[in-house]
């Protein structure tokens, strides 16, 4: 198996890691994205929260400046999906807690019985969805 | 909070990496995440080797937690305590999961996308911010940044 296909992945998935030990260890908080767009959208630790946002926007600028390219983005869901599907992932991720960085990265690495379960369940969800999306073809 | 600035400065540095390996990672692709989740069709492993990668770098973070008594530049750790799998964190993460799967996009990689100023996925920020506020406005009071998952 061509495994180096996967060494971006893998690397990339590394890095997050590495943003979320270092958010962790110096600020003790944990990186959960949706966690900390719905903090500042509420106007809550608003310094911390604009200055990760910041940061994560900056990313595929770097990415561009030292790749020379742009990462490639592929939407193929249409309008309606799309706004459908915001709104479900920012009522959801709310509701639920956390999404696949707070769940996810540092839910799992904690053993996190909570996480598990929402890990389990999103992905569940998300496998339903896009088999339905592919049966009704589209 | 103490060290207020070097806070800052961590939680861009540690946004920028987060962002940077997304980028590297090939998951602000919704088409690859989609990819991902159809595991009846053609199905792309990549965001095992995604979240394999983080969660075992994020592990490591964990260890050396557990063996502190604090954050570098915080009094104590914040975080979830609440240990109880309820009919609300189900509910929830099954609605995220439909989404997530309707688009393709999750929090990170759509709030990444912003600065490319792609129409569709800005579209989807917007929408999943209404979806955030209608959430914690109607259905939940102010919660504390300590029970935030």
């Amino acid at each position: 198996m061509e495994m180096y296909r996967y060494l971006p992945a893998l690397i990339g998935g590394m890095l997050i890691g590495l943003s979320a030990t270092m958010f962790l260890l110096f600020n003790g908080r944990v990186a959960g994205i949706s966690g900390i767009v719905g903090r500042l959208a509420q106007g809550v630790n608003t310094g911390l929260n604009a200055a990760f946002v910041a940061g994560l926007m900056l990313g595929p600028i770097l990415f561009h400046g030292l790749a020379g390219r742009w990462p490639v983005v592929a939407v193929t869901s249409s309008w309606p999906l799309m706004i459908c599907a915001g709104f479900l992932v920012g009522f959801g991720t709310r509701m639920g807690s956390g999404c696949t960085s707070g769940h996810g990265v540092l839910g799992l690495a904690r053993f996190s019985r909570r996480s598990m379960a929402a890990v389990v369940t999103f992905l569940s969800t998300g496998v339903a969805a896009v088999t339905i999306l592919r049966i009704a073809g589209l | 909070m103490k060290h207020p600035y070097a806070q800052l400065a961590v939680a861009l540095v540690s946004g920028s990496v987060f962002g940077f390996g997304l980028s590297l990672s090939g998951m602000l692709n919704p088409q690859r995440v989609q990819g991902f989740l159809d595991i009846f069709g053609a199905w792309d492993p990549s965001l095992v080797f995604v979240l394999g990668g983080a969660v075992a770098v994020a592990m490591l973070g964990i260890q050396i937690m557990r063996i502190s008594s604090h954050p570098i530049l915080e009094p104590v750790y914040h975080v979830p305590t609440n240990k109880k799998v309820d009919s609300t964190l189900i509910l929830g993460s099954a609605i995220f999961g439909i989404g997530w799967g309707l688009g393709g996009l999750c929090p990170g990689p759509a709030v990444a996308l912003l600065s490319m100023g792609l129409v569709k996925p800005t579209v989807f920020v917007v929408c999943m911010v209404v979806g955030m506020q209608v959430h914690d406005r109607l259905l939940r009071t102010r919660r504390g940044t300590a029970t935030a998952n």
